[in-house]
């Protein structure tokens, strides 16, 4: 099975506290610590645990400038065989529709069985797997959390509400959107990445790609974030202040009041 | 401004609380635009959910076929290519269904994509203004679409009230005849019910419930202290049933339990909108935490900024010698 994995490099929300910059046009980006989105990384492990299995190759790629190549090097150590970097000044500002233009493109370059993505990422939109497949005219199954493959088909579960699951049987060649908790995704050391620091990534700009870069730039994107903002939402918690002795105490006695506590 | 239509996600016959939503969506959308429900369904059942929308949409379009007996999104998608114009403002809730059938539909519809939006401050020309969230609720953002050529704007479900105003009188129109080829190539096989746990976190009136900020598998056990000096139970959000450090039946959330307890100790949770959607009941929230800017202090009744792996094991003590 050939299969191609779409992932992104994010800021971590584990490790930063994402704020708004002062003029509102952006986030804090000074400092943050960045890495895979989360949900590609189960994404990534259910790509290389098929393969172990059934054979074949995992391409892990992106969208991204030469610091999202880290992002594809990580799973490349965690296993995937090739990466690809999609890179051009001219993707700079893409939304959803744009970046899944751009690799629709790659995807007609290779042959690809199976197109994994993440459920979602930073900007939770959950959207570009979708937009792909109904580009390639693909079937398609969101929020995918059990994959077994069935000769030229897989059989699907898909996450609903209630922590029901759906299953489903769905044809090759097809793209899935991979929902966390769908494996355990193996660690990564530094001297994993080590290992991979050689390996060639290949670039596509958007003559390799044959796709008219005024599509899918900012300029040609339909939908245009205007601002960051924090809303003000009501008057939010009353923060117990004090010393610890004095927080507790204060918990205690509004627990008792509301029933937590007898 | 081109029509106006809501697909009405349904269950066991009733409209699901969304339906209502999309109808407020549609009138901040444009409040004199006619709204089109559509109900796709197999059988006797959709005819009440029909029935019932009517109230509250200008015109309400069923489709009744067996490929549609299950709300598989890939035969949900076909149909509405189907039978929709090219220029089709469509409204969908984003609940685990929108969420598969909205990006994909919107490229078939050659519309824009408008993706988890939580308001809709209104049309200025072709562009719609929305409000949508970012990193996990962390930061929201303004964003306009062009709906020049139609959009698919799914609609975070519980966001905007629902209009309960049923004053549209419509009329149900049975479009079966309609419906075209449904061929897809994903079959719906069945649905697996949630495993019962050994412990049912609905039952209990007082949650301790531990998010990320627990840190490690064998600190759950400083929540389950004291979760047992005040007579409680231990529930938790996604990422724990992830690392698999606690049973899926102890998460709560839209894709977890739905909980209605008097009090619900949120400890090292940020507050995602998918955890709190699985609160119901209104109970009295504390919320602990050592990131101050967690949307979960919105959200919460009192909140007390400290690392829970500190704080818990001092509040044990406390109940205990009380």
């Amino acid at each position: 099975m050939e299969i191609l994995v779409c992932v992104k490099r994010v800021p971590d929300t584990a490790e930063n506290e994402i704020e708004v910059n002062r003029s509102g046009s952006d986030i804090e980006r000074d400092d943050l610590v960045y890495s895979v989105n989360e949900w590609d990384n189960y994404a990534v492990e259910e790509a290389i645990l098929i393969r172990d299995k059934v054979g074949g190759s995992v391409t892990v790629i992106t969208v991204g400038d030469d610091e999202s190549e880290e992002v594809l090097r990580r799973e490349m150590a965690m296993g995937a065989d090739n990466g690809l970097l999609l890179c051009d000044d001219a993707f700079e500002g893409a939304d959803g529709k744009g970046i899944a233009t751009l690799l629709k493109a790659a995807v007609e370059k290779g042959k690809y069985d199976l197109i994994l993505t993440g459920a979602q990422a930073d900007d939770g939109a959950a959207q570009v797997g979708g937009m792909l497949a109904a580009m390639l005219d693909y079937p398609y199954a969101a929020l995918v959390n059990k994959i077994e493959v069935a000769g030229d088909k897989l059989k699907v579960g898909r996450e609903i509400e209630g922590g029901n699951q759906e299953m489903n049987e769905i044809q090759l060649p097809c793209v899935l959107s991979i929902q966390t908790g769908i494996n355990e995704p193996r660690y990564v050391g530094i001297r994993g990445i080590r290992k991979v620091a050689s390996l060639e990534i290949p670039q596509y700009g958007a003559a390799d790609l044959g796709v008219d870069a005024a599509t899918v730039v900012a300029s040609g994107a339909k939908v245009k974030r205007l601002d960051y903002f924090v809303p003000e939402m009501g008057e939010g918690a009353e923060m117990l202040e004090g010393s610890t002795e004095e927080i507790i105490a204060k918990l205690i006695e509004l627990l008792k009041a509301k029933g937590g506590l007898k | 401004m081109a029509d106006i239509y809501a697909y009405i996600t349904h269950k066991d016959g009733v409209a699901e609380d969304s339906a209502l939503e999309l109808v407020t969506a549609a009138k901040k959308i444009d409040a004199g635009a006619p709204v089109i429900a559509i109900v796709t369904g197999s059988g006797g059942e959709i005819n009440s959910v029909a029935d019932a929308v009517a109230a509250s949409y200008s015109r309400v379009l069923k489709f009744d076929h067996e490929a549609l007996a299950y709300p598989n999104a890939e035969v949900v998608r076909k149909l509405l290519v189907n039978i929709l114009p090219a220029d089709a403002i469509v409204l969908i809730a984003n609940d685990t269904f929108g969420m598969d059938l909205g990006p994909g539909l919107s490229i078939k519809l050659d519309s824009t994509f408008v993706a988890d939006v939580v308001d809709i401050e209104g049309v200025d020309g072709n562009l719609l203004k929305v409000v949508r969230q970012e990193y996990s609720g962390m930061v929201s953002t303004h964003v306009t679409a062009d709906i020049s050529s139609g959009a698919v704007v799914n609609l975070r479900p519980g966001a905007l009230a629902p209009d309960e105003s049923q004053s549209a009188a419509g009329a149900v129109e049975d479009r079966s005849a309609d419906v075209g080829d449904l061929t897809v190539k994903r079959t719906f096989l069945e649905v697996v019910e949630a495993e019962v746990g050994d412990v049912d976190i609905t039952k209990s009136d007082v949650l301790i419930s531990v998010g990320r900020g627990i840190e490690d598998e064998e600190n759950i056990e400083i929540a389950q202290e004291l979760a047992d000096a005040m007579g409680a139970v231990v529930s938790c959000s996604r990422p724990i049933v992830d690392a698999k450090w606690l049973e899926k039946s102890r998460q709560v959330g839209t894709s977890g339990q739905t909980v209605k307890p008097k009090v619900y100790m949120a400890c090292g949770i940020s507050g995602s909108f998918q955890h709190m959607g699985g609160i119901k009941g209104a109970p009295f929230i504390v919320a602990i935490n050592k990131n101050v800017k967690a949307p979960i202090f919105q959200m919460a009744d009192v909140g007390i900024e400290a690392d829970i792996l500190e704080f818990l094991p001092e509040l044990t003590e406390a109940i205990n010698k009380s």
